[in-house]
This record gives C-alpha cells, sequence and structure tokens, in this order.
C-alpha cells in the first residue's frame, strides 16, 4: 500500500496535469466566466506541476511495472514543458482577444499536450513514447488550427497533420522492426541487448527510421517543411510551444530510447547520421532564415538551425552531449518563448505587424519590448553573458571531447551567419526610425511573461553552474 | 592563496552604476551625465589602488580574486593582474571618464542609453584584461561587443549600420574560431590535470606540451581573433568603417582600449600558451606588421577626411606593437607594451581633437579647413602636442616605444634579420609626413572658408581634458621608468615562457 502511495506521489506532475483537464472541461461545461478562469486555472495547473516536478528531482524511481521513470532528467524535462505551457498560458490571455478567437478548448488543448511531452520524458517502454507522442501530436494539429476561420491556420493545421502523422508513420515502422528484432519494447532490456543487436541489420534499419521520424519531430533538415508554415499559420504563442515544449519532448524520447549510447560502453554508430542531419540543419536554418521578411518564418528558420546545434550533442555520443542538450532546450526554451511571446504583444489584429519591418524603429516607441527582444536575439545569436552561449559553448564542449572538432568548427561558422539574421532585428529596432506607426495594445500578464523569461535567460546565463550541475549528477 | 576583492570591486562599480543609471529618468539628462562620470571616476580612483597594492618587484599574478563558478566544468571566477594588465586597466579607467565627459555636448539623444552602455563597455574592457580563466575571459571579449555595437549603431554617422554590423560579424567569425580552440584546449588539459580545465595558469603548463602541428592550427585560431581585433594587415578593413562611422566617444574607446585587447590577448595568451608555434609564425606576423605599418601610413598619408588619417594611422602604430611583441626580446616587448599606452593615449588625444573640431563645423574634410590656426590659437597648440606625441618625438611619448620596438626588433633572434627593423623605421618618418601635412594644411596659410573665421576656440571642459591626457604624454616622454618598471617583471616573464622552448629546439 505504502508503495502504491509512493508510486501515486511520484506521478503528481502527471495527474496535476491530467486532474486539471478534466476540471478545466467541466469549467468550460459549467461556467459562464470560462474565458476569465481557465487561463489562469491552467497557468497554476502548469506551475504546480512544474513546482513538484522540480521539488522531487532528486527522487529517481521506476514505477508502473517499469513502464515509466520519473526524478532526475525527466523531471528537467518536466520542469521545462510546464513552465514553458505556463508562459504560453500566460501570453495566450490577452492575445486570444486579438486574434480574434477565443475557445475554451485552447487551455485544454495545452494541458493535454504538456501530458503527452511528459509520457515522452518518462517512458521506460517504447509503447509509452508513442502514446505521449501521439497525445501531444493530435494535441498541436488541433491547436494549429484554431481559428478555423482563418485559411493560414487552416493549412497550417492541416500541413502539420498530414506530415505529423507520416511521421508517425516511419516511428511506428521503426518501433515495429525494433521489436522483431530485440523480441521486447522496454527500453531497459533494449538497451542490455543492444550491443549483440546493432550488428543486426533490421534493428539499425528501426532505429533509423525511429530517428527519421523523431527528427520531424525535432525540425531537423530535411524533415522540416512543415516548420515555416505551421509557425506562420498558428497563433503566435501556439507556434512558441510547438518550438519549444515539442521539440523538448522529441529530444527526450530520443535520449530515453538511445541513452545507453551514450555512456561510453558502445561505439555510436548513428554518429555519421546524425553528425550530416546537424550540418544540414544549421547550415541551411540559418542561411535561409537570413531571406525571411516575416519574423514568424525568421524564428521558424532560426529553429531549424536551433536544432541543429543540439543533434551534434546526440552525435557526439557522450553524457556531454546529453547534458548540453537538456541544458539548450532549457535555455532555447525560455529564450525562443520570450522572442515569440514579445511578437504576439507587437501583432496587432488581422496578423498585422508580423513583417519585420513592423520592428522598426522600436526602441523609441517601446523601449522595454525592445530591450528584451534585443536581449532575446543575442541570446539566441549565442552571445555571452545570455543562456544561449553556454547551450552551444557546452554541446561544442561534447563535440570536441567526441573528436568531432569539424562538427564543431560548423557549428561556429553557421553561428557567425546566424549572428546577421538576429542582429538585423536589433539593426531595425535601435537604429532604424519608425516606418508605420501603430499602437501595441498593452499586456500586462504578457509582459509579465516575457519578464520571466527575460530574467531566466539572464540568470542561468550568468550562473549556468546551478543548472549545469543537477543535469550531471543525474546522468552519472 | 588569500583573496584580494580589489579587481572585483572595479568591475562591480561601472556593472552596479549601470545597472542604477537605468532607474533614473530618462529626461534629466544632467543627473545621468554626471552620475556616470562620478562613477567612472569611482572606477578610476579604484584602479589607482590597484597600482599602490600591486608589487612591481614581483613577476606573476598578483591581488587574485578566484571563487568557483561553473563547478563541474572547473571553470571560475579567475582575476587577477600583472604589470601588463595593469596598465592597461589604468588606461581604461582613465579614459573612460574622459570620453564621457566629452561627450557632454556631442551626444544630445538617447543620453542614458549611451551612458549605460560606455559603463557597460568599460566593464568588458575591464573584464577582458583582468580575467584568468579563458571562459571567463571569453564571455567578456564576446559581451563587450554588444555595447560597442549599440555606441557605434545609434550614435554613429550616416554609414554606421553598416559599420557596427561589419564590426559585429568580423569580430565574431574571429572569436568564434578562437572559441573551438579554447574547448580544444580545455579538452586536451584533461588528459595531463585529470579534468576540463580553463584556467589560464594551470594552462600555461599545458600548452607547450601540445604537439608541433596542432600548436600551429591553435596558434592560428587565437591569432586570427586577436589580429582581427588588432588589426592586423590583412585583416583591418573593419577598423576605418568603425573609426569614422562611430561618435567621437566610441572611436576614442575603440583606438585607445579596444584595439589593444587584440594586442594584449598575443602577448597574455598567443605567446605563453603556443611558444613554439609562435616562434614558428614570428618571422611571417612580423611581416604582416611591417606591411601594414608602410601600408597604414601611405593610406593615411592620401585621406581626405582627418577621422579617416587618424583611423589609418593606427594601423601603422598596431603594426609597431605587433612587430615589438614577435621580435620577443625584453626591449622589443616592453616597447611594446608602452606603445600600447602611449596609442591610447596620441591617438585618443587625435580622435578627441578632431571631435572637437567636428562639434563645431561639421565636417572632417581636411580641404574645407586651412588657416584656422590664428582663429583658434589654443586648439592648434593642442593638435601640435598630440600631433608630435603621434609621431614619436624625442621627449614625448611615441618615442619611447618606437625607439625601444625598433631596438629590440633589429637585434631580435628570432626575426634575425635587420629588413624588419629599416621598413619599420620608414614607418616613424612616414607618419611625420602625413601628420604635419595634415596639420599644415588645417592649420597655415590664408583662412579660404569664410565659416572658419567664427570658430570658437576650446574651453575649459575641452582643455581639461586634453590637458590631463597631455600630463601623461609629456610624463611617458620624460620619466618612462615609472611605466616601464610596472611592467618588467611581466614582460620578462613572458620572453622566459617562450624562449626556454627556443634553446631547447636549438640543441
Amino acid at each position: 500500500m505504502l508503495n502504491n502511495f509512493q508510486e501515486f506521489f511520484n506521478l503528481l506532475p502527471l495527474i496535476i496535469i491530467g486532474a486539471g483537464i478534466l476540471v478545466s472541461l467541466c469549467i468550460e461545461m459549467y461556467s459562464k466566466k470560462s474565458e476569465q478562469i481557465l487561463p489562469w486555472f491552467s497557468t497554476i495547473v502548469f506551475l504546480a506541476s512544474g513546482f513538484h516536478a522540480l521539488a522531487y528531482v532528486n527522487s529517481v524511481s521506476v514505477i508502473m511495472q517499469n513502464m515509466f521513470a520519473v526524478g532526475g532528467t525527466v523531471n528537467i524535462f518536466f520542469f521545462i514543458f510546464t513552465f514553458g505551457a505556463a508562459i504560453v498560458s500566460l501570453l495566450s490571455i490577452d492575445y486570444l482577444k486579438k486574434y480574434g478567437t477565443y475557445y475554451g478548448e485552447f487551455y485544454l488543448l495545452l494541458q493535454s499536450s504538456v501530458l503527452g511531452m511528459m509520457l515522452m520524458a518518462g517512458a521506460k517502454d517504447l509503447f509509452v513514447i508513442f502514446l505521449g507522442l501521439e497525445v501531444m501530436s493530435v494535441s498541436f494539429y488541433a491547436l494549429a488550427g484554431m481559428n478555423r476561420k482563418k485559411l493560414k491556420a487552416n493549412e497550417a493545421s492541416l500541413k502539420y497533420f498530414l506530415l505529423g502523422a507520416f511521421a508517425t508513420g516511419f516511428i511506428v515502422y521503426g518501433i515495429a522492426l525494433i521489436y522483431g528484432t530485440a523480441q521486447t519494447t522496454s527500453i531497459d532490456l533494449i538497451a542490455s541487448r543492444f550491443a549483440q543487436l546493432q550488428h543486426n541489420l533490421l534493428f539499425v534499419a528501426g532505429i533509423l527510421l525511429f530517428l527519421i521520424g523523431f527528427s520531424f519531430k525535432i525540425a531537423a533538415f530535411p524533415f522540416h517543411m512543415w516548420v515555416p508554415d505551421v509557425y506562420e499559420g498558428s497563433a503566435s504563442t501556439v507556434a512558441g510551444l510547438f518550438s519549444t515544449g515539442g521539440k523538448a519532448a522529441a529530444f527526450s524520447a530520443i535520449i530515453v530510447t538511445l541513452g545507453v549510447l551514450f555512456n561510453g560502453s558502445i561505439q555510436n554508430i548513428f554518429e555519421p547520421y546524425l553528425a550530416v542531419i546537424a550540418v544540414l540543419s544549421m547550415v541551411f536554418g540559418s542561411v535561409v532564415a537570413i531571406a525571411q521578411t516575416n519574423i514568424k518564418r525568421m524564428l521558424a528558420y532560426s529553429s531549424i538551425a536551433h536544432a541543429g546545434y543540439m543533434i551534434i550533442g546526440l552525435a557526439s555520443g557522450n553524457y556531454d552531449g546529453i547534458a548540453g542538450i537538456i541544458y539548450y532546450l532549457v535555455a532555447y526554451t525560455f529564450m525562443n518563448l520570450g522572442a515569440f511571446g514579445i511578437v504576439s504583444i507587437i501583432e496587432g489584429k488581422e496578423e498585422a505587424n508580423l513583417e519585420l519591418k513592423s520592428y522598426s524603429g522600436l526602441a523609441s516607441r517601446n523601449p522595454i519590448l525592445a530591450a528584451f527582444l534585443a536581449i532575446f536575439m543575442f541570446s539566441l545569436a549565442g552571445i555571452p553573458p545570455f543562456a544561449g552561449f553556454f547551450g552551444k559553448y557546452y554541446v561544442f564542449i561534447s563535440a570536441i571531447k567526441a573528436h568531432l572538432t569539424w562538427l564543431a568548427i560548423v557549428g561556429v561558422l553557421s553561428s557567425v551567419i546566424s549572428v546577421y539574421f538576429y542582429l538585423r532585428v536589433v539593426v531595425l529596432m535601435y537604429f532604424k526610425d519608425s516606418e508605420t506607426e501603430f499602437s501595441i495594445e498593452r499586456s500586462s500578464t504578457g509582459l509579465a511573461a516575457v519578464v520571466i523569461s527575460v530574467l531566466l535567460v539572464i540568470i542561468i546565463g550568468v550562473a549556468p553552474g546551478t543548472v549545469i550541475g543537477m543535469i550531471t549528477s543525474f546522468l552519472h | 592563496m588569500e583573496n584580494n576583492h580589489l579587481i572585483s570591486y572595479l568591475l562591480l562599480t561601472p556593472l552596479i552604476g549601470g545597472i542604477l543609471l537605468l532607474f533614473i529618468n530618462k529626461t534629466k539628462e544632467n543627473a545621468i551625465k554626471y552620475f556616470g562620470f562620478v562613477i567612472s571616476i569611482i572606477a578610476f580612483i579604484i584602479s589607482l589602488f590597484l597600482y599602490t597594492g600591486y608589487d612591481i618587484t614581483k613577476s606573476g599574478f598578483q591581488l587574485i580574486d578566484k571563487f568557483s563558478w561553473i563547478e563541474n566544468l572547473h571553470i571560475s571566477y579567475h582575476v587577477g593582474i600583472d604589470g601588463i594588465s595593469l596598465l592597461l586597466v589604468l588606461l581604461t579607467t582613465f579614459l573612460t571618464p574622459l570620453t564621457l565627459m566629452s561627450s557632454w555636448k556631442a551626444i544630445t539623444n538617447r543620453v542614458k542609453e549611451f551612458t549605460f552602455f560606455m559603463l557597460m563597455l568599460e566593464v568588458g574592457m575591464i573584464g577582458v584584461f583582468v580575467s584568468l580563466d579563458m571562459f571567463l575571459f571569453y564571455v567578456f571579449w564576446e559581451a563587450m561587443l554588444i555595447p560597442m555595437y549599440f555606441i557605434i549603431g545609434i550614435w554613429g554617422g550616416d554609414q554606421r549600420i553598416y559599420a557596427s554590423v561589419k564590426f559585429f560579424l568580423y569580430t565574431m567569425f574571429g572569436s568564434l574560431l578562437m572559441l573551438v580552440s579554447i574547448i580544444w584546449l580545455a579538452v586536451y588539459a584533461s588528459t595531463s590535470l585529470g579534468h576540463f580545465s580553463t584556467n589560464l595558469i594551470e594552462l600555461y603548463s599545458v600548452g607547450p606540451t601540445i604537439q608541433s602541428t596542432i600548436q600551429n592550427w591553435m596558434f592560428l585560431a587565437f591569432a586570427l581573433s586577436f589580429a582581427i581585433k588588432v588589426p592586423l594587415f590583412p585583416l583591418h578593413t573593419w577598423l576605418p568603417d568603425a573609426h569614422v562611422q562611430a561618435p567621437t566617444a566610441g572611436s576614442v574607446i575603440l583606438a585607445g582600449v579596444l584595439l589593444k585587447m587584440g594586442t594584449y590577448g598575443l602577448l597574455r595568451f598567443c605567446l605563453p600558451l603556443f611558444p613554439q608555434a609562435s616562434i614558428y609564425f614570428a618571422p611571417y606576423i612580423s611581416v604582416l606588421a611591417v606591411v601594414g605599418i608602410i601600408y597604414g601610413a601611405l593610406v593615411a598619408m592620401v585621406q581626405k577626411d582627418m577621422k579617416k588619417l587618424v583611423a589609418y594611422s593606427s594601423v601603422a602604430h598596431l603594426g609597431f606593437v605587433v612587430l615589438g611583441i614577435f621580435a620577443l626580446t625584453q626591449e622589443s616587448i616592453q616597447g611594446a607594451v608602452i606603445q600600447m599606452i602611449n596609442h591610447g593615449l596620441s591617438t585618443g588625444a587625435l580622435f578627441l581633437l578632431v571631435g572637437v573640431i567636428y562639434e563645431r563645423t561639421h565636417t572632417r574634410e581636411i580641404s574645407e579647413y586651412g588657416g584656422i590656426a590664428k582663429v583658434v590659437p589654443i586648439y592648434a597648440t593642442f593638435l601640435m602636442i598630440a600631433s608630435l606625441s603621434s609621431i614619436g618625438l624625442p621627449g614625448l611619448n611615441g618615442f619611447v616605444g618606437e625607439f625601444l620596438i625598433l631596438l629590440g626588433s633589429f637585434k631580435s633572434p628570432v626575426l634575425n634579420n635587420w629588413w624588419f627593423t629599416i621598413f619599420a623605421a620608414s614607418g616613424v618618418i612616414f607618419a611625420a609626413v602625413y601628420l604635419l601635412w595634415m596639420y599644415q594644411r588645417v592649420m597655415f596659410g590664408e583662412v579660404k572658408n569664410p565659416k572658419m573665421n567664427n570658430l570658437t576656440d576650446m574651453n575649459k571642459r575641452e582643455i581639461f581634458i586634453l590637458a590631463s591626457i597631455f600630463i601623461f604624454i609629456v610624463w611617458i616622454g620624460i620619466y618612462p621608468s615609472t611605466f616601464l618598471n610596472v611592467s618588467a617583471k611581466s614582460t620578462q616573464k613572458v620572453i622566459e615562457q617562450v624562449m626556454p622552448t627556443k634553446t631547447l629546439s636549438l640543441k
């Protein structure tokens, strides 16, 4: 009985969200004031779940008949998902009014997508990964098309759904091949047999299909086609969640499944595949982002480039790589959500002000938002002392430790390219005069969410030691 | 070792001051100006305590402050100074209040942001000179780009956007390759030290053990980054753009301190970390340095814009510094260190003087002037002193540095070739040509441009700023030992770090 209670307690982050979904459903059905209540309720649900995950980060245990793990790095992922989603909730309060649609389902779907992400991060069995993936993805498809009256939103939703389903097909096929060769779907058992299985061509094909499927989800080149259109078509706050939570969840699934590759006992045979994908994503994302005129599309291509940097950590195949990815994801979540948050505040009705040139002269019109966006841009460009820099630094350490110095060099070169388009936003805001006058609607909750992101970007950038210390202590 | 927090106070003063500044209402421009000035003066006073606290009879780093920053990677906040960095820190804290004061009239819009960025720039510059941890150094080195980028981009001339982005991308390109080498070095250190290390003092023992081909690559990655900053010919193309477009304060800091970060980096990191590679590449880099001296001087000669002329003269002067560093003798390196200070003072003074006249006439074209010595006699005197100092007239500071560098490079065993000295010496003559010619065209003859008859001479504030610089210009010229003694032990140590391997490899 005590044991059951312990399991129940460890699972609380998920249970809180699960219960939150049900309560939200009731609020939406029975309360006339649901529009006022739901955003705050979902924020509180996310924060409660996140703080629980953070408070019990040290109690590592495997529960549910070896199907699910909690504690350690899993809880750090929970923290990324829930805090990211909390920021999205706060941003959406005023944004959805402008966007012209309020549906109670929005917050419900937000919660269910986070539940799916959490299932992926803690999975100990391929089926749980698949379950989580589908819960997350289906919520995302619906979120992308939330504004059903808009053509672009419909396009985004359909594109996301079709390509997402295609990717899921790869993953399921991969799982089938893995099961066929390993005779189990338990990740621990697969890991213990990995050394022999890696000579089995079918098994390797299975893992590769699995990786390709997730390459779609993390938005890596050449599986990135959906990214710019989906980000552009969906609501800005939701696009922020796709690029951060969705990416983090997919990375968590890869790390969970291939964890055995990273302890140094087995040679990482997927290194060439991962290295090539990393290089292509970094270079392609950075170069194409230069040509963008729409800020959401620019951030979409930047998201592809950042996926490339994180894959360097996978290609390195050591614990530093994993620690680097997790740190990078924490940093990326807050800097990118902050950037999307500011985009959502500045965006006017009917998707106005999304062009880059709308940002010219922002520094004189709204100095605070401009300063924050500049910080996010510098952080995304990887300039110290902001969080993005240390993420890149750590990932490059892992590459050099794995004797992939060339990969680190390609990484820094594409960083230089990316500096150009991040700086362009700063140039427009600070060095140019306004071309068009438009009023920016005040949003205190949105601003609060952005302030939280800025503080986190600075704090974990200046003092990365605690986060890194926490992550590495769980890996060894 | 006992921790001494003096350097940390020095870093914190402008940092906290800058953050407090953000809370002042932006309409109270005078309050902002005085506040920024007072903060930078406090920083200067603290740096004087550094000077009194530093024991010049000892080599090695002093006033060290260290605590763990990122434990897992053995990265620590680790600062300390030796004679070389002490002089450069003093130069930084000395020039910052003066440039702030010089912009009281010149900068009229966004005063608050300007003062904030200047103070952040000061943090970055001091940080670069005092860091004893490669990671910390890199953070300061890169972070410093942000305020400079804004200073050029917001308060610069017509082409400011192009200049600021070019400046940023150029520097970033070099420094990111250096970042890869820093990480490589730190990973390599774990084989002998047992842990990942970016601690400079530990790396000093690791660096020389790297096998020579890899050492060459590492040296090149570091040297590229520093050479862009110096800037060494042919990587100098960002400099004229940045200088000409930057506001006066930006140019002074850029020429006075930022360029020194490149030469400081060569001296602090390249030479001691990669001694064999340094000796191997010394002749090649010296050739580039000498080409820079002559090229910079020749291009300066034909400039029509006063500021551009001074900018190109920087390329020539910094060529001397690099030659001095890579001649690898005690005299030449001492000369290089003192020349870094000299260049900061005399080029800083020249940029300030160009700024003074530009504020009144809004033109920097030499041909617009002529004969103004009669109209503005004080200005004419001041420009004369600054030009002579830059030319290297005996009795003023420039002579000391250039003489030591020429002397050292002449007898340098590493270069082992007189031609370096002979060509470099011709640069001194060219300097006299371009500066005196400029002086003649601006000051002497009849007043051709009727507008110039209404020029007002320098006011008390401007006289105060330049006079304080001139005190040091004369001091170094007449009694350089005050400054040479500070860096003597430290430069000697750099030679010792590089040279033992030379004697070994000769055997």
